[in-house]
């Protein structure tokens, strides 16, 4: 009981309860029709959000104003560059996912040099690369119908038990991310500059490093997020990356991190995107038109963050 | 490097006259850089058409912008408190889908829905302070819940503006373009309300140092409200002169509003945090981008794949330039 008590005040465990709710909802409906394959295709989907969500949770926890608005158009061209680099064929798979990374690290990387050079807030920064980011895109993906290789493409529906093994491999990820953030240096620098830039300043952390190594992280995550994205959607897209700026948020604050930064949540990005991911499959379950469906996703994400409540005002 | 580069420089005012008035002219010249950048972008687009610099270009040129002023002075207030709110742009959406079905066909009954919408946004204010919400959140959820009413409304393009609201988009005076007119008025009667009058002192102040407001005795609940409901009413007008100007809806039609209302309120030199906003300054950022968008490109002959790059292109090199012009002044 007290572990359970314990869990309880764990400000993660209301979106894996909210995720859980959904799916008993959406079940009830079916009459226990599906109720596994649901499991299987949330999990799919979910491990798209929560790589970007990671990526957008370290740059959030650097404090108010960190955001980084550049990942659908990071996402989008990456998946491009996969396709193209791969060129539909297995033996390339590996280089054609490094450059997606590299490609990200690199948009990543030009986010923190144009918020440094400029002192521009991040919120701009990023947005003014997503459209120099998209153009590019766009003159790059120009007509490019390049099916991911076999191989590629398999592997990112492989499941093993009616697990996806994506899933699995991205849970160990979210494993190592808490780790980071909890044990290495990298992760408490980072939480100690979003509770306070100066003092970490004085404390001696490289304020500028630890930032620039966020953006560039994130960048990453999105670039690798595009190369999968091309992989299950089976040809990369100059909008397979747009839900991703809004769902990338999200999952971020209903997981339980802090907008006001310094705090980070690592299995609440998890909760929070299997319950948004459950949360659109029941609706189209229930069948409702696109314009009910957006208004009830609007107010339950808005009643959510209300009964969870924010934090106490620390002044 | 200095960890709050982001942030305003620091006055450090009581050291003697002559750091006052270095600090006095820094603040001069950044109240003049959002004019500046106008001017800048004025200046290339008459060096590449000299023609496109007279009444009638002008007023096409500056069609969109005052929706878009308008939307960037709704953005201001709430970033005024500290706020940032990211379903602007398909709240704008929504109104414009009302106007062109509602209050074309029952003004009563759209007089009332918009009025609500307004209401809405004021609740959404007492809701953010209440329960200390982040407001990034709960204007995320709205923007899909606009959205959703949007499609509600108008499923499929299309509606009609009312009569009345298009020939007040379409006027004409003589020798000023109605753009710069409605620019002048909106920036002028924002600039009073909000710098001029003792409770807009207050509003700003809700932003600048909210304790300090609440041990004065002042009410932070209802400085939210206020501010909320006007960027609901500010939101309200930029949505239907909107469709004053394209004369029918789409539920999508005003997406692209959050991220230029916060870029325009920025270039205006506004600041995310601590109630520094400039209502001229937003006004005339909102201007800035509304030529840079699309009538400096198409002199510029840029190639519609590279336009959305050149935007930003654009708001990239006015931030530089404003960096340059501070530091030189420091």
């Amino acid at each position: 009981m007290v572990s359970l008590k314990m869990l309880l005040t764990k400000p993660w465990i209301w979106s894996f309860v909210g995720a859980f709710l959904v799916w008993l909802a959406t079940i009830t409906f079916t009459g226990g029709y599906g109720a596994g394959g649901m499991v299987t295709a949330a999990l799919s989907l979910a491990v798209f959000t929560v790589i970007v969500g990671v990526g957008q949770m370290f740059v959030i926890t650097l404090g108010p104003g960190n955001v980084d608005l550049s990942l659908p158009a990071n996402i989008g061209l990456a998946s491009a560059v996969a396709m193209k680099v791969m060129g539909g064929s297995d033996s390339m798979i590996v280089v054609g996912l490094l450059a997606a990374l590299a490609c990200g690290a690199a948009i990543g990387a030009i986010n923190y040099l144009l918020i440094w050079a400029l002192r521009i807030p991040p919120i701009i920064a990023t947005l003014s690369a997503s459209f120099i980011i998209q153009s590019v895109d766009i003159s790059f993906g120009r007509g490019l119908q390049i099916k991911p290789p076999p191989g590629f493409a398999d592997f990112t529906n492989w499941q093993i038990l009616g697990v996806p093994v994506l899933a699995m491999l991205t849970v160990l990820f979210t494993i190592g991310a808490a780790i980071a953030l909890r044990r290495m240096i990298y992760g408490r620098s980072v939480l100690a500059i979003g509770q306070n830039i100066r003092a970490a300043w004085l404390a001696g952390v490289n304020v500028g490093r630890v930032r620039f190594l966020t953006y560039t992280l994130s960048g990453a995550l999105g670039g690798i997020d595009g190369a999968l994205l091309a992989g299950y959607f089976r040809g990369a897209n100059v909008d397979i990356g747009n839900e991703y700026l809004l769902a990338s948020i999200a999952v971020v604050v209903i997981g339980g991190t802090s907008v006001a930064g310094g705090k980070a949540n690592v299995p609440g990005v998890w909760g929070a995107a299997l319950f948004l991911v459950l949360l659109l499959t029941m609706l189209n379950t229930f069948g409702v038109s696109a314009g009910v469906r957006l208004l009830l996703t609007g107010l339950i994400i808005v009643g959510v963050i209300t009964a969870a409540g924010g934090e106490k005002a620390v002044r | 490097m200095r960890p709050e580069m982001t942030a305003a420089p620091i006055d450090n005012s009581f050291r003697g006259s002559a750091a006052r008035n270095a600090a006095a002219r820094a603040r001069l010249l950044r109240g003049l850089l959002p004019a500046l950048s106008l001017a800048l972008v004025l200046l290339a687009i008459a060096w590449l058409n000299p023609r496109a610099i007279s009444y009638f270009g002008f007023n096409l040129m500056l069609n969109l912008a005052i929706p878009i002023a308008l939307a960037t002075i709704a953005q201001m207030f709430v970033i005024a408190g500290n706020e940032l709110d990211l379903s602007i742009g398909t709240f704008v959406g929504f109104v414009g889908c009302v106007t062109a079905t509602w209050l074309k066909d029952a003004p009563l009954i759209g007089v009332l829905i918009l009025l609500g919408s307004i209401g809405v946004y004021a609740l959404l204010g007492a809701l953010i302070h209440l329960r200390n919400l982040p407001s990034i959140v709960v204007t995320l959820g709205m923007s899909f819940v606009w959205q959703g009413l949007a499609i509600l409304v108008l499923p499929k393009p299309g509606g009609k503006a009312p009569d009345w609201l298009l020939a007040i988009m379409s006027f004409k005076p003589p020798l000023v373009p109605f753009p710069i007119i409605a620019a002048l008025l909106i920036g002028l009667v924002v600039h009073f309300g909000l710098m001029r009058t003792s409770y807009g002192t207050i509003l700003r102040g809700s932003g600048g140092n909210p304790a300090a407001l609440r041990r004065a005795g002042w009410s932070l609940l209802k400085t939210k409200v206020v501010l909320f409901a006007l960027t609901g009413l500010f939101g309200v007008l930029s949505g239907m002169a909107l469709i004053g100007i394209t004369t029918s809806a789409d539920a999508n039609i005003g997406n692209g509003y959050t991220l230029l209302s916060i870029a325009g309120v920025i270039l205006g030199g506004g600041e995310f945090v601590g109630g520094r906003v400039s209502p001229i300054g937003a006004v005339i950022g909102a201007l800035t981008l509304a030529l840079a968008a699309s009538p400096l490109l198409t002199f510029m002959h840029i190639p519609p794949d590279w336009q959305v790059a050149a935007n930003g292109a654009i708001l990239i090199i006015v931030l530089a330039a404003r960096v340059l012009i501070s530091r030189k002044e420091r």
